[in-house]
């Protein structure tokens, strides 16, 4: 039974099982490469919680287009139409939230939210107007707000699939340019670059993957393909290209494994097991990345306050002056004293001790200018950062003042 | 074409007092959202509450409200840990930081409900973003003489009770920590430094928060809490710069725009000589935003026309000197 | 019921300052590090009990993080800071902040009196109303200031200035032992620097300790009493006429050349 469960995963995940679950699973895979790609430069421009308004003023532009629709006499929900619906409304919420904070004294944050609520309101009083009217087809437009994956036809999923890997491509392309309007937009717009244009650039193209993503993930959790994807991999990484590829692997695996695993086992809808896919990314980076990740940093820390107050105790018993509390037990431990006394072993590491700080200060003083090229400056032994005929000429002077 | 008075009493004098006190509630403590930036708060925690009702319900059994409550409160508590510990521990900016938490439990809710229905349970995500502002009924009133009747005011819905609890609850604790809420909001680094505990403050407010969201998302929904939360507020912002005056004035706002909505989904069609009523819970939020729409534009001083108006009279005044720009 | 917690044995008054009493503040060891780079390195200090106190060096020096630290406000590697010879938690009712005026939203819906009264909020405690005895007490520290016919007037429609000045009122209500003050004279009109000098000297003169983050050199030795030469590490301290030198200076600010405030006195 397992064995049968693990082989079938195993032909899933490499596309060998039937054209039409790996078309699916393909389509959802770009979707994730889409969002990550533009999600990190909406993550770099401060920006990741204006995709959720976006997505969620979708809704009365959906449920207009179907009413349109309707008037029309087109025989089915079109979907070209709908979206086409939700990108309107998608661009008007966008330009709201953009007015809200900038003309009046609101932040953004209030901004988003108003228009979120304001506008996923209308679009649920519009479904209720839907429903009075008993059309038919109605039944699909609820699949956008949660999303349904086992609901995509296969040339839906193809379309999906080339539309975010046309997304990424473009932010392939303009990749120069969305490094200078994410790192320093009041620099760019001095240097004549057309931020705005840009800002708007970038903008339409989350609302691209936000809306070829509705079908898929739903509109309450499709901001998480652009959120938490470029949010993980800056775990990873300090770099923007680095950052970017991390962001764009991150969301691939997340849309492949999760249309895979929803796919594979009864009852799991493939919107919600891809964010979580995509959160079990999100908390290994978070805990175990050695570049920002928690216990790195706190390990980094720790030993940081550990060293500093072992040093100062040290050269504070070298100076006659007594040490209390834990450090004294850890001093013991440590093997530097015995009975309150320094050992010779502690003699050793207390004289080097206060060399360092002797000699950093000197640095600090003599050489102030040096001190950016060195960002553990005064942590750590001073032979192990600074070249030795440096340190010997520290020790010169040092001793000469 | 009024609705005859029985009919009134059972059926929408429930569901308007339901809203009316949600609205209140939610407005009253949407104001140190706004104020500590932290708008976005509300939508984050009512979303991150999902799996905790469903938890709440598969772990009791039942579809009875206190563990859903319990569960929806627990979850909302560790979604503020959680958020705070990504924003602080992993250096992230607190829009993302709720973007990552809110959508992996919301996630998790999903998953937990289309499981739990697998096992022949019935619950529904609707629900939770809709509301069932319409099923709320109150049997007990036959017209307007039996209000009179104390018996008949026992019989209130319990929807109607909880909310008025929380709004009790809201406006008591805004009134005892009024001038703690006050500081912290306005200069953490000073409250922290005469002893007002800053951080457990920010825990507090998205806890009274999550309180007033789980006790009105059972009737209006949780899109109708986030609409709450922050556009009354807003608005009232832009009407005053006095504390005590934005908060009376935000929850002022938030009844009108419940009685507006709920009247205008209830009574509206039927005016329009359709049959049937609209979604209530959408209705009193988009009337929500009509509210803000008009603060916006016809503020006294920060409204958009109104700042015009006032920029050219001040443009006239001898003396005249340019304020230096206030936004931050 | 005052705002005293967190730790166990607070609920004992804090001591009075006494002129033979432990330095009004106390700083050994002071290690702050923004990752592996250290912000202030090995900072020992005792502040001279009353008087007023300059903390001087160029950008970057760590001069607002000092303060931040004493105020534990962020996170410090190692060392100890005391005030009036304890922990500062227990000691909160001595001290006084002011903080940069960017560290706010002036756009906050409050009164000039209102952000004043805040600063009586650890004398007033839990549960109670600010009473009109410590409104007046503010209206007061607004007067001492200039700034009394501004009372009602919502803090955003104040100038740079006059904003300065009503954090200064707040110290004031405050009514503490120990000023922190981070460059109350950054970006003021002449008014306020007027304003903030005569707050300066009053507290001295009521015998109260002012550490005053300062950026202008040449005003270090006509304000104050004592400075501090900061730059990661402590460079010199003492009283201005021995610690404001050429030679202390430009060791301060790295060898770069320096306008002669010495020199500038003399002329």
């Amino acid at each position: 039974m397992i064995a049968t469960t693990i082989e079938e995963a195993l032909r899933i995940l490499t596309f060998q099982s039937g054209f039409n679950s790996a078309v699916v699973v393909a389509g959802t895979a770009a979707l994730g490469l889409a969002g990550g790609t533009v999600g990190t430069f909406l993550l770099l421009r401060r920006r990741a919680l204006v995709s959720d308004a976006l997505s969620h003023a979708t809704l009365p532009g959906i449920a207009v287009a179907f009413l349109v629709g309707a008037a029309l006499g087109l025989p089915e929900r079109s979907l070209p139409l709908l979206l086409a619906g939700a990108v309107a409304s998608g661009v008007v919420g966008l330009l709201t939230v953009q007015a809200l904070s900038r003309f009046t004294r609101l932040t953004e944050d209030s901004a988003i939210g108003a228009v979120l609520s304001v506008f996923f309101g209308l679009g649920v009083v519009l479904l209720s107007v839907i429903q009075n009217l008993e059309l038919g087809g109605q039944a699909g437009l609820k699949t956008f707000i949660l999303g349904q994956t086992a609901a995509m036809a296969q040339g839906e999923a193809i379309a999906i699939g080339l539309l975010a890997a046309g997304a990424a491509l473009a932010v392939a392309l303009l990749f120069k340019e969305l490094r200078v309007l994410a790192f320093d937009p009041g620099f760019a717009a001095v240097q004549g670059w057309p931020v705005g244009a840009l800002d708007l650039v970038l903008m339409g193209l989350a609302t691209f993957v936000t809306v070829i993503g509705l079908q898929t993930v739903g509109l309450i959790l499709v901001v998480a393909l652009l959120i938490i994807p470029p949010a993980a991999a800056r775990f990873w990484t300090d770099r923007l290209p680095a950052l970017t590829v991390a962001a764009a692997v991150i969301g691939a695996l997340s849309g492949w494994l999760g249309a895979t695993l929803s796919a594979l086992l009864p009852k799991l809808p493939a919107g919600a097991v891809i964010v979580l896919v995509a959160g079990g990314f999100f908390l290994l980076s978070f805990l175990f990345a050695p570049a920002r990740g928690l216990v790195a940093a706190a390990l980094r820390q720790g030993r940081l306050r550990l060293s500093f107050a072992e040093r100062r105790a040290l050269t504070d018993l070298l100076d006659g002056r007594p040490v209390e509390g834990p450090l004294a037990l850890w001093l013991r431990l440590r093997g530097h004293t015995r009975n309150g006394a320094l050992t010779p072993a502690g003699q050793a590491a207390a004289r080097a001790a206060a060399r360092d700080r002797r000699l950093w200060e000197r640095f600090l003083a003599d050489y102030p200018a040096l001190l950016p090229a060195h960002a553990n400056w005064g942590v750590d032994p001073i032979d192990s950062v600074l070249p030795g005929d440096m340190v010997r000429l520290l020790e010169e002077r040092s001793a000469s003042s | 074409m009024m609705p005859d008075v029985q009919e009134f009493l059972q059926i929408d004098a429930p569901a308007l007092l339901a809203a009316v006190l949600a609205c209140a509630a939610c407005a009253l403590v949407g104001n140190f959202l706004v104020l500590r930036r932290q708008g976005m708060m509300g939508d984050a925690v009512s979303h991150a509450i999902l799996p905790g009702i469903v938890g709440g319900f598969l772990v009791a059994g039942t579809r009875e409200t206190l563990p859903m409550m319990l569960g929806a409160l627990a979850a909302a508590a560790l979604a503020g840990l959680l958020i705070e510990a990504v924003r602080r521990l992993g250096r992230l900016e607190s829009g993302a930081a709720m973007g990552v938490v809110f959508t992996v439990m919301f996630a998790a809710g999903v998953v937990m409900i289309e499981q739990a229905s697998a096992g022949g349970v019935d619950l529904d995500a609707d629900c939770v973003l809709y509301g069932q502002l319409e099923t709320i009924l109150w049997l007990a009133p036959k017209g307007w003489a039996s209000l009179t009747d104390p018996a008949v005011w026992a019989a209130l819905p319990r929807e109607v009770l909880t909310l008025a609890a929380v709004f009790a609850l809201c406006v008591a604790l805004v009134g005892l920590f009024y001038k703690e809420l006050k500081i912290t909001t306005f200069d953490p680094a000073l409250a922290s430094t005469l002893g007002i505990p800053a951080g457990l403050f920010h825990y507090g407010v998205v806890l009274l928060v999550a309180a007033t969201a789980i006790a009105a998302f059972e009737a209006v929904g949780s899109i109708l809490v986030i609409a709450m939360l922050i556009a009354p507020p807003a608005a009232a912002r832009l009407l005053t710069d006095r504390l005590a005056a934005q908060i009376l004035l935000s929850v002022a706002l938030g009844v009108l725009a419940a009685l507006a909505g709920y009247g205008a989904a209830a009574f509206g069609p039927m005016l329009l000589g359709a049959s049937h009523s609209l979604n209530a819970a959408g209705m009193i939020a988009v009337a929500s935003g009509l509210i803000l729409a008009l603060a916006v534009l016809f503020g006294p001083r920060h409204g958009l026309l109104g700042r015009r108006r006032a920029v050219g009279r001040l443009r006239n005044a001898p003396g005249f000197i340019a304020p230096e720009a206030q936004k931050p | 019921m005052q705002y005293l917690w967190r730790t166990p044995g607070s609920r004992t008054a804090p001591e009075e300052a006494s002129p033979i009493g432990p330095p009004p503040l106390e700083i050994r060891g002071l290690t702050v590090a923004y990752h592996r780079r250290p912000v202030l390195w090995n900072v020992d200090y005792a502040a001279p009990s009353g008087g007023l106190i300059a903390v001087v060096g160029p950008n970057g020096a760590g001069k607002s993080t000092l303060i931040k630290a004493c105020l534990g406000l962020v996170p410090i590697v190692s060392g100890t800071v005391e005030v009036f010879g304890r922990p500062i938690a227990r000691q909160r009712r001595l001290i006084g902040y002011v903080p940069q005026r960017e560290s706010v939203d002036w756009d906050f819906p409050v009164s000039a009196l209102d952000v004043v009264a805040m600063g009586r909020y650890g004398k007033i405690g839990w549960f109670r109303p600010v009473t009109r005895a410590h409104k007046e007490a503010a209206l007061h520290a607004l007067e001492r200031v200039g700034m009394a016919d501004f009372a009602k007037r919502q803090i955003g429609q104040l100038s740079g200035g006059q904003q300065q000045r009503v954090f200064l009122a707040r110290a004031l209500a405050q009514e503490a032992q120990l000023y922190f003050m981070d460059e109350p004279f950054a970006g003021v009109d002449a008014a306020t620097e007027r304003a903030v000098l005569q707050v300066l000297r009053d507290l001295d003169a009521a015998g109260r300790t002012v550490i005053c983050v300062h950026h202008d050199l040449q005003t270090v030795s006509d304000y104050f009493d004592h400075a501090l030469l900061l730059n990661t590490r402590v460079v010199a301290q003492g009283p201005v006429g021995r610690v404001m030198t050429p030679d202390l200076l430009s060791r301060t600010y790295g060898g770069r050349p320096m306008p002669a405030p010495a020199a500038a006195e003399a002329s």
